[in-house]
């Protein structure tokens, strides 16, 4: 019969460096709670990649409809991602001010932030309606579904988000800052700089890469 | 007349009578007996009083263990569900021969479609979840997952796509596509009926529950094992759960966003794979497979770490090259992103692209070898039990060298080529998945339900049900092979070949005897439970088990360990059982008991998977009033769950101590009893 304990402390140093490390036992909430968070947030971004990929795989095919450089107007994406970077900016300060629990400067910069959030929307669903008016909606052509519904997909989760970021507000105006509304609060900061990240990509791949084509 | 119809149409979206299959009297009647079925167990529970109870201890259970046990049930309906399709399936192609047989085509494809879909997503993959929540967290020492209420809502999702499959039958139609749906016969163009939204909204809903337990159970492995759980100590079923879950989260969502486009293109006027407008067909099948091959894995990565806890503990021996195992399951983690275009050698991608992932392909039965070698090893020298889980496991091992071994050979582009699409490759799937999967999930079945319920099962009915599964599926699926080497297509609903009439005869006999397997297995669940008194666990650890979760009774309390496990290395609960004899278990005082705080029960998932199930109904029938509804339903169920304030009980130290006592005591005697022997 083996007698497994006896070799545990082997085991627990497997390069034979001389320090076992005892794995200390569970973490706190906070971290299994961001960590869980950036596991989506991780999966959320294999999604998109699956629209990036079908972007890049239909670019070309415009079926004689219009080429990207014919319909992207480089101001409003300017704007737009002006709009994007700067909620970042406004939505860590809310974080800061979340973390030493001041509540002025919390809903000053979840207000920024929405309003900034809102803008890019409104760009966004201009431009949309724009082509969609123009004939050069998502059933134009393959290059026009793949544009729609990775900038759409993209615009659904930003608008996801104002919602979260509403309740976020509520959630501290009627519970103010507990630790579990804490931990939402720092979920919710996590998926707003991800969505500015998908965004930059979409910015590049999209609207520079496409503009010079 | 037109304004009526608006109206109705607005209300009702594109459902009516019609959608009734009034003429096709299977269909029919298979859901009037479902539906007789349902209506009585509702009565006998409302009848009985039991409501309050399910409610309280089940349907809004967070515990991850009852989780676990909802989601095997859910599992074994739906396998009788798809074990129907199965058996109806043999009988029309065991008879269609120069005939039309029983089942008109455009029923037999939907059986065909919704077989593979339901064994898939509602057996297979609730399955080994269930299995996974069960016993991830006994076995890592902690009291929860990471995400107890969410967990709940995965498993309520999950149902939530079963249901819908199964109302297909009797509303409408499933699709006719196969359980992929491939475009361009599942567009609008071709597939104008509700059959693919039946099958795609149900994907999305359920894939959603999956998700969140994939992210769930990578969060509790990585982050909530207890004190000198180190990763190298782990057992193995928790490296093959944390190397399944990593694959659920890198690839179902490559599912939804799929499957996303698919019904962009059927409600929307999409052109991601329609013939026309440039739309590209292919590329639903290189994203449908960058899912598909890694879902493969999915669910037999879980089995292989059943197989590993049954080997090593029938054989009374630690598992033979644990860190060659640990190393080889996160190989198969990783290669199995890299394989999928061996789905579509025929696609024409050209010889340089075919011939690197025919070599990826086979490179993957490397590490699959290694485990092979590594049970096999593990068995040599051991004292072997072969008890219904041990059987199980060598069963598999017989079956899976045999179907792998067809795997590598389709692997090879040029005899895929003569092979795709057949027979064969329908025997080699299933050889994997029923050799792998089904027969791990049974072995895991065997093996930990006297931890969830207390009784051990009985045994002699298991046997019958291993013999008949195990002869049954051989008899079945081996004339596949020999009919796709004689050239039958998959999918063929009649046939004018006389070569292959016998082994089609054969393999509906193999059904037959499947199917007394399975009905071996109901009778072994109503003859244990009837004697349960006599198969009692009354010590936690009925096997001699060597991992964490045989430390705590069967079924475990609630909060699963009274002190949090303190582990100093591999097979900890096998440490543990050898220090206590060898200390005669002196009655030194322990720590002090302490108070300890669980999550609440919360009816969020539930209501969550009803306003889903309201949603997922009425996208399919095109109701859009009710899909808003739905949604903010759904939307106002979250933000209710957010607001409550208290979101955790505590057990107080006393009763903590109670519990914990019953099963010291009960240990005691078990040792002193092997301190006689």
């Amino acid at each position: 019969m083996s007698m497994t304990a006896t070799v545990g402390h082997a085991h627990a140093d497997p390069h034979h460096i001389g320090i076992v490390v005892e794995h200390p036992g569970p973490a706190s909430k906070r971290i299994v709670t961001a960590y869980g968070f950036w596991v989506f947030l991780l999966s959320d971004i294999v999604m998109f990649s699956c629209f990036f990929a079908a972007y890049a795989v239909l670019v070309h095919q415009t079926a004689d409809g219009p080429k990207g450089s014919e319909i992207f107007e480089q101001r409003n994406v300017a704007i737009e991602t002006v709009c994007l970077l700067l909620s970042s900016f406004t939505c860590g300060m809310a974080s800061i001010a979340a973390d030493v629990r001041n509540r002025l400067w919390f809903y000053l910069g979840m207000a920024v932030t929405c309003v900034l959030g809102l803008i890019f929307l409104t760009i966004e669903f201009r431009e949309f309606a724009d082509l969609v008016s123009r004939g050069y909606g998502p059933s134009r052509s393959a290059f026009l579904t793949s544009f729609f519904s990775l900038v759409g997909c993209h615009g659904l989760h930003v608008s996801a988000g104002v919602l979260w970021l509403l309740t976020m507000m509520a959630q501290v105006f009627a519970k103010g800052f507990r630790a579990d509304i804490l931990r939402r609060m720092m979920c919710f900061a996590l998926f707003w700089h991800a969505l500015d990240i998908i965004w930059v990509a979409i910015f590049s791949v999209v609207y520079l890469l496409g503009s010079g084509v | 007349m037109p304004a009526g119809r608006t109206v109705e149409a607005m209300m009702l979206g594109k459902l009516d009578w019609s959608a009734i299959p009034f003429d096709q009297p299977i269909p029919l009647i298979a859901g009037a007996v479902v539906l007789v079925g349902i209506l009585a167990v509702l009565i006998w529970v409302v009848v009985k009083g039991h409501l309050p109870y399910l409610w309280h201890e089940w349907i809004t259970s967070v515990d991850h263990k009852r989780i676990g046990v909802m989601y095997i049930l859910l599992a074994s309906v739906m396998l009788l569900r798809g074990g129907s399709d199965a058996i109806m399936m043999r009988i029309q192609q065991a008879i269609a021969y120069q005939s039309q047989g029983y089942l008109p085509p455009e029923h037999y494809n939907q059986i065909f479609s919704a077989h593979g879909t339901i064994m898939i997503f509602f057996v297979a993959m609730p399955f080994v979840i269930g299995l996974m929540n069960l016993v991830v967290p006994l076995q890592l020492g902690v009291r929860d997952v990471a995400f107890p209420t969410l967990n709940s809502v995965g498993f309520w999702l999950t149902s939530t796509g079963a249901l819908l499959v199964n109302v297909s039958l009797v509303v409408g139609e499933f699709a006719r596509t196969g359980w992929l749906a491939f475009p361009p016969l599942s567009g609008l163009t071709y597939s104008p009926g509700v059959g693919v939204d039946y099958y795609a909204w149900s994907l999305q809903i359920s894939g959603v529950g999956t998700l969140v337990a994939g992210i769930n159970l990578v969060t509790t492995v990585l982050k909530l094992r207890t004190k000198g759980m180190n990763y190298l100590r782990m057992p193995m079923f928790c490296w093959t759960t944390l190397a399944s879950n990593l694959l659920i989260v890198a690839a179902f969502p490559i599912l939804t966003a799929t499957l996303a486009m698919l019904l962009l293109d059927r409600y929307l006027g999409f052109h991601f794979f329609t013939n026309e407008a440039g739309g590209n067909v292919m590329m639903f099948m290189n994203l449908i497979w960058a899912w598909g091959h890694p879902e493969v894995y999915i669910l037999v990565l879980p089995a292989f770490g059943i197989y590993s806890e049954v080997v090593s503990t029938f054989s009374g021996k630690p598992l033979f090259g644990y860190r060659s195992m640990v190393l080889a399951t996160m190989a198969i983690c990783v290669i199995s992103f890299m394989v999928w275009l061996h789905h579509f050698f025929t696609m024409g991608a050209g010889p340089d692209v075919n011939a690197i992932f025919g070599i990826a392909s086979m490179i993957i039965a490397v590490p699959t070898g290694v485990k092979i070698y590594n049970w096999l090893f593990t068995m040599y020298g051991g004292r072997i039990r072969f008890a219904t889980p041990m059987l199980w496991s060598v069963g598999f091992m017989v079956t899976f060298i045999i179907g792998g071994l067809t795997g590598v050979l389709v692997a090879v582009p040029p005899a895929d080529f003569m092979l795709h699409n057949s027979m064969f490759l329908v025997a080699h799937f299933h050889n994997v998945i029923i050799g792998g999967v089904l027969f791990g999930a049974f072995a895991g079945f065997e093996y930990w339900f006297p931890k969830a319920f207390g009784f051990r099962l009985d045994e002699r009915w298991g046997k019958v049900a291993f013999w008949f599964t195990f002869i049954g599926f051989y008899v079945t699926f081996m004339p596949l092979y020999v009919v796709g080497m004689l050239g039958m297509t998959r999918r063929l609903q009649h046939y004018d070949v006389a070569a292959w009439r016998p082994w089609m005869m054969v393999a509906a006999i193999g059904m037959l005897l499947l199917s007394i397997g399975v009905l071996a297995q109901v009778m072994q669940l109503v003859v244990s439970i009837r004697n349960r008194e006599a198969l009692r666990d009354r010590t936690g650890d009925p096997w001699d088990g060597r991992s964490l979760e045989w430390a705590t009774s069967s079924p475990p309390p609630v909060f699963n360990f009274a002190f949090p496990p303190d582990v100093r290395g591999e097979d900890a609960y096998w440490a543990l059982k050898w220090h206590a004899k060898v200390q005669q278990l002196e009655d030194h005082p322990g720590p002090e008991y302490q108070d300890i705080e669980m999550p609440r029960n919360s009816p969020t998932g539930f209501v969550c998977a009803f306003f889903a199930t309201v949603m997922g109904f009425a996208l399919i029938w095109h109701i859009w009033w009710m899909v808003i509804l739905g949604g903010l339903g759904a939307f106002a169920t979250f933000v209710v769950f957010a607001w409550r304030d208290h979101d955790e009980y505590v057990i107080p130290a006393a009763e903590v101590e109670r519990i914990d006592r019953i099963n010291i005591e009960e240990r005691r005697s078990l040792v002193s009893m092997a301190g006689a022997a």
